[in-house]
């Protein structure tokens, strides 16, 4: 493997991340692959089977503190929530409960709810989401990085809402109903899935970002990741009602000066932003630049 | 059953719960208790602005009535599948709403979901899936994804999938099927007066959630809450 | 779905000591590999799970070619196919018998 720093994000697999996100050699999985813990239904549909049904849970060390850490395949399955993909991130979180680590994340990467096992996956996104707050309620920051091909979509995109913090790169994207799902129920007229920049503009990292629906920007390196996890760990505000309260703050105001938009670059345009039309195109670190003192922030709001 | 008639059953006495936009809101009295009411009426999509305004009660709820039980009745579409929706970062405000309900929970308030018509994905998770226990009433029918969309994604024929859906209730719409995964706790009789039902159900609250247990027992979901366990025993 | 499942005597023990490892991913035209040292070190055993029905000859071949060049003695091998095609099943089983070599 080459240096960590030279890896993409975005094309690494789950172990990969993994490897290079935690301290080296820090990381032991939990219900590995050789345990052969695979989906009892996708046989039924014709459809291979992953010995890890697309999740990698285990234990690791982040700058020598003791994580738990969760990684989604995007790659198998779309990274979709299956019977035995959730059971093991709801598992994990439980795990969080008795052994109080310094933090616990998620490396997101899916496409929402396997349809082959939507049930199941539905009802696993729901105990992960109370499981989340159980955690954050005790004191354990729960993290999201999303920066893998599948994003955060689905019901993907409503555990990631759920967490303490979420760090995302420009090719993450965080958001509910993807591009093709609007477009089945709406027509192309109300959201055209091969308009790319479109895409990007709605529901990607930068977007995000800039409307404080993800608190640090990354890029698409584990180094990256790595610094912006650590920074959120320490950010992390309890789950009480105070900060509920601030999110309705901040989710209310966000409606009051966005909700007329209907535009990505018309949103960067109202919150001040120089140069709305080059968003898209600017490096990372001049995207950080035009961004500082402008984005909405979701500081203790989340 | 509509909601109008839900209401008469469950505060005979009378009650302030009022719909507006198809979003539910109000109280009405629950023997000595007051139960507080936020949900989904008609079959309404749940989007950034009506998810906003339920967290608004919800919150309001924690602040004004301390420990008071919250019912959460849902007949809903899916979330709102709009671009101005996920522009504006949809996924925030379900995932808000979930929290709040969360956080009520938490503090004391027993929250119970009644799910009387139907519900899918985000709107389904965001509202009834965040109550810690989940009742119905017969002819509710939930749903992920209809089967003739399921049919479209899987490449399956319908008539398969028709099939399949009576042996495997891991992926099938329908009440029954949520029930065996354990989403659903209970189905109530509509029969008989739903206030003693939904007091004994606050009454019985499980401690935690009990969902993965429920869908072993009743061979919705055969292996989750054996995964769980394992990785939670570390 | 085909389970398909190769018997191999071998001559000698596969290099290194780790005891586990996996190489690729269950996608379209990909597949997964996992390698497991538990075996008596004359033997290697394939199994193999794949959704593309009625190619049991191809992968006899591909697996037994495989045995041959690595010997991978004590290794049981388990695939889970996404449809690869026969040069991707043969890269994935060196690149797995590579990790076996490596430090655990």
């Amino acid at each position: 493997m080459s240096a960590p720093g030279a890896l993409s994000w975005y094309e690494a697999g789950a172990r990969q991340r993994i490897a290079v996100l935690l301290d080296q050699s820090s990381f032991a999985e939990i219900l590995g692959p050789a345990e052969r813990r695979m989906s009892p239904h996708l046989p039924l549909f014709g459809l291979p089977r992953a010995f890890d049904d697309g999740i990698v849970v285990g234990r690791g060390r982040l700058d020598g503190r003791p994580v738990l850490v969760a990684a989604q395949e995007g790659r198998f399955m779309g990274g979709a929530f299956g019977e035995v993909h959730g059971a093991k991130l709801v598992g994990l979180l439980r795990l969080g409960l008795t052994e109080r680590p310094a933090a616990l994340l998620i490396l997101f990467d899916t496409g929402g709810v396997r349809l082959q096992e939507a049930n199941a996956g539905e009802t696993a996104i729901a105990e992960a989401m109370r499981a989340i707050a159980d955690l954050r309620a005790a004191g354990v920051p729960v993290i999201g990085l999303v920066g893998g091909r599948a994003g955060a979509y689905g019901g993907g995109g409503l555990v990631a809402g759920t967490c303490s913090g979420l760090a995302v790169s420009e090719a993450g994207r965080i958001s509910v109903s993807g591009p093709e799902v609007i477009e089945t129920n709406r027509g192309a007229e109300e959201f055209d899935a091969r308009d790319r920049a479109l895409v990007w503009r709605t529901m990607g990292g930068k977007h995000r970002y800039l409307i404080g629906g993800a608190d640090a920007f990354a890029e698409d390196t584990p180094e990256s990741f790595r610094k912006a996890a650590l920074g959120l760990i320490d950010a992390a505000a309890p789950f009480d009602l105070a900060t509920l309260e601030a999110e309705q703050a901040r989710l209310e105001r966000r409606l009051d000066r966005f909700g007329e938009t209907l535009d990505g670059r018309d949103v960067w345009a109202r919150l001040g932003v120089n140069d709305p039309e080059g968003i898209p195109a600017a490096t990372d670190d001049a995207f950080r630049a035009s961004a500082e003192g402008c984005r909405e922030s979701a500081r203790d709001a989340r | 059953m509509t909601l109008a008639e839900i209401f008469s059953s469950l505060f005979p006495e009378g009650h302030s719960v009022t719909v507006e936009d198809g979003l539910v809101g109000g109280h009405g009295p629950l023997g000595a208790k007051r139960l507080h009411v936020v949900g989904l009426d008609g079959n309404t999509a749940l989007g950034v602005d009506g998810a906003i305004r339920l967290a608004a009660k919800v919150l309001a709820v924690i602040r004004e009535a301390p420990g008071a039980p919250i019912l959460v009745a849902v007949d809903s579409d899916s979330q709102r599948m709009s671009r101005r929706d996920e522009l504006l970062g949809l996924n925030e405000y379900l995932a808000h709403l979930a929290k709040a309900l969360l956080l009520a929970d938490r503090l004391g308030h027993p929250t119970v979901g009644l799910l009387y018509g139907h519900s899918a994905a985000g709107a389904f998770i965001a509202t009834a899936l965040a109550t810690r226990v989940l009742a119905a009433l017969p002819g509710a029918h939930p749903s992920v994804m209809d089967l003739p969309s399921v049919a479209r994604v899987t490449k399956l024929p319908l008539d398969t999938l028709r099939e399949m859906a009576k042996s495997t209730p891991v992926f099938a719409p329908g009440l029954d099927n949520m029930v065996a995964t354990g989403a659903v706790h209970a189905v109530l009789d509509p029969a008989a007066p739903l206030g003693p039902q939904i007091e004994a159900l606050i009454a019985a609250l499980p401690e935690g959630d009990i969902r993965d247990r429920l869908g072993a027992e009743r061979g919705g979901r055969p292996v989750a809450q054996a995964i769980a366990a394992r990785i939670a025993g570390g | 779905m085909d389970r398909l499942s190769f018997r191999h005597a071998t001559r000698r023990p596969h290099p290194g000591t780790r005891a586990e490892a996996i190489a690729g991913v269950v996608a379209s035209g990909n597949l997964e590999i996992l390698l497991e040292r538990v075996l008596a070190p004359d033997l290697c055993t394939v199994e193999i799970e794949t959704p593309v029905t009625g190619y049991g000859d191809v992968w006899e071949a591909v697996v037994a070619d495989f045995v041959a060049r690595a010997q991978p003695g004590g290794l049981r091998i388990s695939i889970n196919d996404g449809g690869a095609r026969p040069d991707t099943v043969s890269l994935r089983l060196l690149q797995g018998a590579r990790l076996m070599e490596e430090a655990p």
